[in-house]
């Protein structure tokens, strides 16, 4: 049953990077910015999950609440600061931006606390092994799985029956034509940003909790990973960054489990640039035509 | 036209600075600083990155020998006086740092870095500028004999080198715990590991032994999980995991929540309190790692650093990196005392004659590779504490 362990390990590992996935496909699809500062958003989040824990003496679940939203607070602060002025520039000059935004973030991270690495407790979720089928699951990846599939489903919710998610969503249709019926478009743009910040800050507490070791420079392969995850399920697409990821974390999974391991990130990236080659737009991607 | 005359102007005058700083650096190199009263020593460390509490360790373990020895009248009259530089944990700022020291501070010599490659970094610089590079860590042969064999004539080491590490390794897994198949978990973008697992598996199966699987992981993964099924899968009765405490922490923790309970084992990159908070108390019994020394050791010149270094730590306990550290001092002020001079060709003379030398660490004797033929000491963790398990000797 060695089959069923390793699609196990995959999908908790994929299901953290739908988690940071999502933050991607929602910014991408409001403003057309591929937010490269995402990753270490998620990479704060663990810290203040981390510091919550230890110092507060907080459980997983409130350290995961105000991890959330300070990583909000944060993520509307770096779209503020950073890309709001650049909201009519080329798209490459906030590209660019985002970039520098990631090193700021991830050296002045260094700067405050040093480069050396911090490790989450063992007891924040229950750590017991259950035996299915003769595969042996840690019910931390359970609780792991469970925590993505909830925020997931909460998120639906937002998009779909809320006010805000309305005015997201038309947003992203046509910026100009949402404006003119009345939505405030910056107040949403910073409201995207705040949800997509709040769904890296629980990736990083979930990741640490799940991973044991948090350090400065974590978010800069996950973040690269959720990207991949973005594209390969259609970048712009929320259910596409869901199944992206899971796909991506399975297809790690095994090809670990096929005696490669040293080939998995070859193989994450390949598969971008597969994707990039014969279905740009992804798996749950429409395909539209540049507007002229 | 004036402004544009001027910019050319500072172009070349910042030109012949920068050439006049190299001419400069060269002429100063050979640095036997015989002149000065101090007696300079780089530190050349990971004092932050990836494997920073290694050197933050080493560099505590320097300072405490060189305030010792500078009690007692420092070396031939001058006081040490230690230069540090942050390496970073990476090989080109370790090269930097090098440059640094005997371009600018112009040092007599120079301790560091903690790792092999760290240190195979600045061995070049060493010996085209004659400086001594001490290293108290780095285990790979390579540290002091080049790709094409040659030693490298200005660079030392405290430590024992890593086939050393690997051999002891499989005459403790074949001996002690009487194992009679294997599996190694490698970190292959490591010298280090590769080192060590080459020597682990040449030792177990020449005594019959069997290498049920290989497999290897990069620095800086964080999920072992699949190769660890994969491994799990095979059902070794040992498991053989040179590497770092970063990830070796994370595998080790992720073995034992798969449902691995065999005997696991590693070596001196094991060895930081960081290990115990990755993996666990609990995850890490049942587990061993070979190490320079023990504090647990009865030995008088063991208890009696144990002693001083608490006394000046808080209580803290020295780790093999402490001592390793306080070594290298030692073992370079023992060959300027019989060089009797501290000109760095002979010093470099009296090292590389060094015999019998009693150190914390074990009895230091240096082969004609600068390789050290010392005592190995095994280590096994009981709840989170490391537990003196037995010492093997050369």
């Amino acid at each position: 049953m060695d089959w069923l362990q390793q699609l196990i390990n995959g999908i908790s590992l994929g299901s953290i990077y739908a988690l940071i996935a999502l933050g991607y496909t929602m910014v991408y699809g409001i403003i057309k910015l591929i937010n490269f500062a995402h990753g270490d958003v998620f990479m704060v989040g663990a810290f203040i999950g981390f510091y919550a824990i230890t110092g507060w003496g907080l459980s997983f679940l409130p350290a995961l609440i105000i991890s959330m939203a300070v990583c909000a607070v944060f993520g509307v602060l770096i779209e503020r600061i950073a890309y709001k002025r650049l909201r009519n520039a080329t798209r490459i000059a906030a590209l660019i931006t985002a970039i520098g935004m990631s090193l700021l973030i991830e050296y002045l991270m260094i700067y405050i606390r040093g480069a050396q690495p911090e490790a989450y407790p063992a007891d924040v979720l229950p750590n017991k092994a259950i035996n299915l089928f003769g595969a042996q699951i840690n019910s931390q990846s359970l609780f792991i799985l469970l925590t993505s599939i909830i925020l997931m489903i909460i998120l639906q919710f937002i998009v779909h029956r809320t006010k805000m998610g309305k005015a997201m969503r038309a947003v992203s249709l046509d910026m100009d034509a949402a404006r003119l019926m009345g939505i405030n478009v910056d107040r949403t743009i910073s409201f995207t940003f705040a949800i997509g910040s709040a769904l890296a800050g629980a990736a990083g507490v979930v990741y640490g909790a799940y991973y044991t070791k948090i350090e400065p420079l974590m978010g800069v392969i996950p973040g690269l990973k959720a990207f991949v995850a973005a594209v390969l399920g259609g970048i712009g697409s929320i259910p596409g960054a869901m199944v992206g990821g899971i796909i991506l974390g399975s297809v790690e999974s095994l090809v670990s489990a096929a005696g490669f391991s040293l080939w998995r990130d070859a193989a994450a990236f390949i598969i971008l640039i597969l994707i990039l080659i014969f279905k740009p737009s992804g798996i749950f991607g429409k395909n539209t035509r540049e507007k002229v | 036209m004036k402004k544009k005359f001027s910019k050319v102007f500072m172009v070349s005058a910042l030109a012949a600075g920068i050439l006049a700083g190299c001419s400069g650096g060269n002429q100063a190199s050979g640095g036997d600083g015989g002149n000065s009263k101090d007696f300079k020593l780089g530190v050349n460390m990971e004092l932050s990155g990836n494997v920073a509490s290694y050197g933050e360790s080493m560099t505590k373990g320097v300072e405490m020998a060189v305030s010792e020895i500078n009690k007692a009248g420092g070396v031939e009259g001058k006081q040490i006086k230690v230069v540090k530089v942050d390496n970073k944990s990476e090989a080109a700022e370790a090269t930097n740092g090098i440059i640094k020291l005997t371009s600018q501070d112009k040092v007599n010599a120079v301790i560091g870095a903690a790792t092999s490659g760290n240190t195979v970094a600045q061995a070049q610089i060493a010996n085209d500028t004659k400086t001594v590079l001490m290293a108290p860590g780095g285990t790979s042969p390579t540290v002091t004999v080049d790709e094409k064999g040659k030693v490298r004539e200005f660079v030392f080491r405290t430590s024992f080198i890593d086939p050393f590490q690997g051999t002891v390794a499989a005459n403790f897994a074949l001996n002690n715990l009487k194992v009679k198949d294997a599996a190694i978990f490698s970190d292959n973008s490591s010298d280090y590991a590769k080192g060590l697992s080459n020597a682990f598996k040449e030792t177990f199966k020449k005594a019959g032994g069997k290498i049920v699987k290989e497999e290897s992981y990069v620095a800086k993964d964080t999920d072992f999980r699949a190769t660890l099924t994969n491994i799990k899968a095979k059902n070794p009765s040992f498991i053989f995991i040179p590497g770092y405490y970063e990830e070796v922490g994370l595998i080790v923790k992720q073995a034992r929540e798969l449902g691995i309970t065999v005997p696991l084992m590693g070596a001196d990159g094991w060895d930081s309190p960081k290990l115990v908070d990755l993996a666990g108390a609990d995850a890490l019994n049942n587990t061993y790692l070979i190490n320079h020394y023990s504090t647990e050791d009865p030995d008088k010149k063991v208890q009696e650093f144990v002693t001083a270094f608490k006394a000046k730590n808080n209580g803290d306990a020295p780790n093999a990196f402490n001592a390793l550290g306080y070594d290298t001092v030692y073992f370079l002020a023992d060959a300027i005392k019989r060089a009797g001079s501290t000109d760095s060709v002979k010093i470099q003379k009296e090292l590389a004659k060094t015999k019998d030398l009693s150190l914390v660490t074990g009895v230091l004797s240096l082969d004609k590779n600068h390789h050290p033929i010392k005592t190995a000491t095994i280590l096994e963790y009981k709840d989170g504490k490391q537990v003196f398990n037995t010492k093997i000797n050369p």
